[in-house]
């Protein structure tokens, strides 16, 4: 176990800066114990167990800084350490956007941390894989999957007082059941800080009930269709937006954010008046870091707020240089929904196409924020308020903001995990009218 | 996936930063032998049945900067060891940074105590097609000039003075980055091969951006480099290496200062340009793009695991199942389309002397005449497919990774008639040009495909007459080889790849080349993509 007390790790690096020389040293130590298991075909392909530690030291002399990082945490290596940084700092060009390190901070008390994912043994991880395969193979279809999960700390100080330290724990699972003619496939993913919310039997049979209702599916053509997001589906749209935040580039005219003759929609309305999105690092369902990694708080923002856009990240300079306050890019993101489950958004869709996975997701415009992707692992046709029949997977070609403004209607929030990134939010399913779907492909 | 070539904030740093002189100090070979042994032994005696072990010392020096700033000099070594053994039918894989005698040890231990647990959830054992032991052997890259001896100051000179060419000549803002990495690798076995090798690669890119503050509108224009498997003489660019036509293109070597001043220009035409009218067109498509459609409908289809569903729950699977091959008939391609594998190719970036299962490397025919005839295959797999030996595609991007396989360098040939771009161009009626590579997504048993590019150029009645904008072109891969009607001579032969391609879970990226002639490609449906938002 390679997780450090709040203590030690603030004795480590107390003993790390006393030995800088330099005009600023910022001290970053961080620890994971991560476990694996991956299979496929319904036998397990691979599985691993990886400790590391990092201890990672800047030094500064005025605007030149370096970095340097190591393993071992010795005295004589620590004080190899921050001569290697000195040493960097002095090679390095002067860089104009340097700012000085921050002084002391308040945090609030993070709840990322659970006992019992930290406690995850290699034979918990192999018994809950089997059971997965289990389900599998009792219902004739191949299963291929991925666990993965880790305990974490964070801990940060520098020369001018500032000290953090946070413990977070993290569990995610996906797993693809496909039938063995090779006709249907399905996907379902969870991520949780709590392993004992994940039961994997039971992800299992939903991604089989999908690959089992998808099978041999229908050919309809594409164009502009009424669509059902499930929130897997979304998370991969939707987050685009949050990455797309950042305001020195909405300010220089590159980004969906920009406006003609220099100016942003920050303030201004972006998409339909329901949608809300926040970040809350205290939320009991998606906790995250009460800190980001130069020591900012994270605190609860709103980002869009009736459809308007109230905040854009900054980093600190471009905060400094714009006079604003300079808040940190989100770890996580929630956005508000209503009551409605996914059956119930279903049951109130006259025409329309159930969306469970999209998949390899690509800019094609960022003017526009225009994404081509393609859905995968189940996609069906709904008529009068039921799911009549599977349909073969389709292009789209649609940008999340317009998306947004096609709003019909959204379901109850749940945590789900990006497939393209791998981060946690908070997505409802969505209901959207007139998504462009460009072509068909014969994937399964 | 995909080749996350052109996406900033995917760039993979691993590694401890060091200063950059360490890049230069060697590690001996007998003390890299003798600790594989220890491996070796340990696993041995602990009911291993097969053992390999990696130790890797891989360095990376990333230079990035913007407009006239320096934003990040990044020098780093990754050095360890990964054990992979085989017990009771098995795999465990382990891996280590503390390289004592005790400890190297224990790894191998818990290699084999990992393959014991897995065992429990097989459903056959591992079988690995023969491979004899080579002894000791050694693999250098023919570089001329190693890029970790060239001084940071002259590599940061150099990317200063890009972007200033390229603001001079009409852009906005301006990044660059030079991308640098060198692989030194051991590899042993119990089948009694122990090879030492030295691989570097370099990638310098730009990306050149103009506003139009009235308008709103935006365009960038990225570099027409190739990562290369090469040292810093990539960047020597000499008269002989530059194609002249439209633009100015680039084979084997590349003048970054030249494309940075053109990239401004063109990057301004670019925002006047005319936007497509969405249709059938003949394209003509440049190495510099067409590599990128090469590596997504041919070179991730044709990995055998995917066909067999190793990669179902993250990359996908594959249309190219086993029937069509074992059909012999599967028209993969038009006739003139002959695709060949190739892990030896000079200067490519996949090139190596062996895998990282000890496998020594060569070239195998893919699609012939059109035809599907192989995939490529590790030594877990070959006997799937009857072969009784590997085709060396093992690779692991780290040695704290567990290799597995990846693709290896796959490239269309040449046409077999003299034939130049310009008698490709000459023969199309409605077409468009396409230079660069951009956008780019296909679905993940790797049939419908979007592509977008860098620069367009119409084509009317046999001649170039304007630049287009918002030009992506969706197509079906088997649909799209067939379209093929002509493809220049190996005087146009030129390489483009992939630095960061990731695949696996936990994901791990590799590096791999693709080289063509401009080929053309007959009516595909080519999309507008202008939307507009507010």
């Amino acid at each position: 176990m390679t997780i450090l007390t709040q203590d030690e790790a603030r004795s480590l690096m107390k003993k790390v800066l006393a030995y800088s020389k330099a005009d600023e040293c910022e001290v970053n130590l961080n620890g994971t114990d991560r476990g694996n298991i991956r299979y496929a075909r319904n036998a397990v392909s691979t599985s691993g167990r990886i400790s590391q530690s990092t201890l990672v030291v800047q030094s500064a002399y005025g605007k030149k800084s370096g970095v340097a990082t190591i393993n071992e945490f010795d005295d004589a290596s620590l004080e190899k350490v921050v001569r290697r940084a000195e040493e960097l700092a002095q090679l390095a060009p002067e860089n104009p956007e340097y700012m000085p390190v921050l002084g002391p901070q308040k945090y609030a008390e993070p709840v990322t941390f659970i006992q019992s994912t930290a406690d995850i043994s290699p034979r918990w991880r192999s018994d809950a894989v089997a059971q997965s395969i289990q389900v599998a193979k009792d219902n004739k279809v191949v299963a291929a999957g991925f666990l993965e999960d880790n305990t974490r700390y964070a801990a940060m100080m520098n020369s001018k007082g500032l000290f953090a330290y946070n413990t977070s724990t993290n569990i995610d699972f996906s797993i693809t059941v496909r039938t063995e003619d090779g006709k249907g496939s399905g996907y379902a993913t969870r991520g949780y800080n709590d392993v004992t919310k994940l039961d994997t039997k039971a992800v299992t049979k939903i991604a089989t009930d999908k690959a089992v209702l998808s099978a041999s599916a229908k050919a309809i053509e594409p164009g502009k269709y009424t669509v059902i997001l499930e929130p897997t589906a979304a998370a991969v749209l939707i987050e685009r937006i949050f990455f797309g935040l950042d305001a020195r580039q909405a300010d220089e005219g590159r980004s969906f954010l920009s406006l003609p003759g220099g100016k942003t929609r920050l303030g201004e309305k972006l998409v339909d008046e329901r949608i809300n999105v926040y970040s809350d690092p205290l939320n009991r369902e998606l906790p995250t870091s009460t800190w980001n990694g130069d020591g900012r708080p994270q605190e609860k923002i709103n980002w869009i707020e009736k459809g308007v856009v109230k905040n854009l990240t900054y980093s600190r300079y471009w905060a400094d240089k714009k006079a604003v306050k300079a808040i940190p890019g989100p770890d996580g993101a929630i956005m508000e929904g209503g009551t409605k489950t996914l059956e119930e958004l279903i049951q109130g869709t006259k025409k329309g196409i159930l969306v469970t996975r999209l998949y390899y997701i690509r800019d094609v415009d960022p003017q526009s924020l225009l994404l081509t992707g393609l859905t995968r692992d189940g996609t069906f046709y709904i008529e009068n308020g039921k799911i009549q029949y599977p349909v073969k997977n389709f292009r789209f070609n649609e940008s999340p903001v317009i998306m947004l403004n096609n709003l019909e209607e959204l379901g109850k929030p749940e945590r789900t995990v990006s497939d393209e990134s791998n981060a946690n939010y908070l997505l409802p399913p969505m209901k959207i009218r007139d998504f462009t779907f460009t072509s068909l492909s014969d994937a399964v | 996936m995909g080749a996350a070539a052109t996406l900033l904030p995917g760039i993979p740093v691993m590694g401890h930063p060091i200063h950059p002189e360490r890049a230069l100090e060697v590690i001996d070979q007998a003390w890299k032998k003798q600790m594989s042994d220890v491996a070796l032994n340990a696993a041995r005696s602990n009911g291993a049945t097969y053992t390999d072990v990696r130790i890797g010392r891989y360095l990376q020096q990333f230079v990035v900067t913007r407009e006239d700033k320096v934003q990040n000099i990044v020098n780093t070594e990754s050095f360890g060891m990964g054990i992979r053994v085989i017990a009771n039918g098995g795999w465990g894989f382990a891996a280590t940074d503390k390289l004592d005698k005790d400890n190297v040890a224990k790894t191998a231990e818990l290699a084999v105590a990992i393959a014991k647990e897995n065992s429990r959830l097989l459903t056959e054992p591992v079988r690995l097609a023969p491979q004899k032991g080579y002894g000791e052997v050694t693999w250098k890259a023919p570089i001329e000039k190693n890029a970790f001896a060239v001084p940071i100051k002259e590599k940061v000179d150099l990317l200063l003075n890009v972007n200033s060419a390229a603001m001079k000549s009409g852009a906005d803002y301006v990044n660059s980055i030079l991308f640098m990495v060198n692989e030194q690798k051991y590899f042993a076995s119990t089948d009694g091969t122990y090879v030492d090798q030295d691989i570097h690669r370099i990638w310098p890119i730009f990306f050149v951006t103009k506003v139009d503050k009235e308008s709103g509108k935006f365009e960038t224009r990225n570099a027409l480099s190739a990562p290369m498997g090469m040292g810093y003489e990539y960047l020597d660019a000499r008269p002989q290496d530059k194609i002249q036509g439209v633009t100015t293109l680039y084979r084997g070597r590349y003048d970054m200062l030249e494309d940075a001043k053109v990239a401004g220009q063109q990057v301004g035409e670019k925002i006047k340009a005319k936007s497509v009218e969405p249709g059938k067109y003949d394209l003509i498509l440049d190495p510099s793009h067409l590599w990128l459609t090469i590596h997504e409908s041919v070179g991730h289809p044709t990995e055998l695991d995917r066909v067999l569903g190793y990669e179902a729950n993250y990359a996908g699977t594959s249309f190219l199942t086993l029937d069509k091959w074992e059909s012999k008939k599967f028209n993969f391609g038009s006739k003139m389309v002959n695709i060949v594998a190739d892990k030896t190719q000079v200067g490519s970036l996949g090139a190596v002397g062996y895998d990282d299962e000890g496998v020594k490397c060569g070239q195998w025919d893919v699609i012939k005449d059109g035809i599907l005839v192989n995939y490529q295959v590790i030594r877990d797999q070959a006997h799937i497919l009857g072969l009784n030996a590997s085709q060396g595609c093992c690779y692991a991007d780290n040695w704290s990774s567990v290799q597995f396989q990846r693709m290896s360098n796959i490239s269309l040939q040449p046409g077999k008639d003299k034939k130049s771009v310009d008698d490709l161009i000459k023969g199309v009626e409605k077409g468009i040009y396409i230079i660069g590579d951009g956008s780019f997504s296909i679905d993940q048993q790797r049939y419908n495909f979007q592509f977008g590019g860098q620069l367009f150029y119409e084509i009317k009645n046999g001649k170039i007459t304007n630049m287009l904008n918002d030009v992506a072109y969706q197509s079906n891969s088997q649909e799209f080889w067939n379209s093929c009607v002509a493809i220049a001579d190996a005087g146009d032969y030129r390489l483009g790849g992939s630095f960061f391609d990731g695949k696996g879970q936990p994901g791990q990226v590799s590096a791999v080349s693709h080289g063509c002639s401009t080929s053309r490609f007959n009516g595909v449906n080519v999309i507008n993509t202008s939307r507009k938002i507010g």
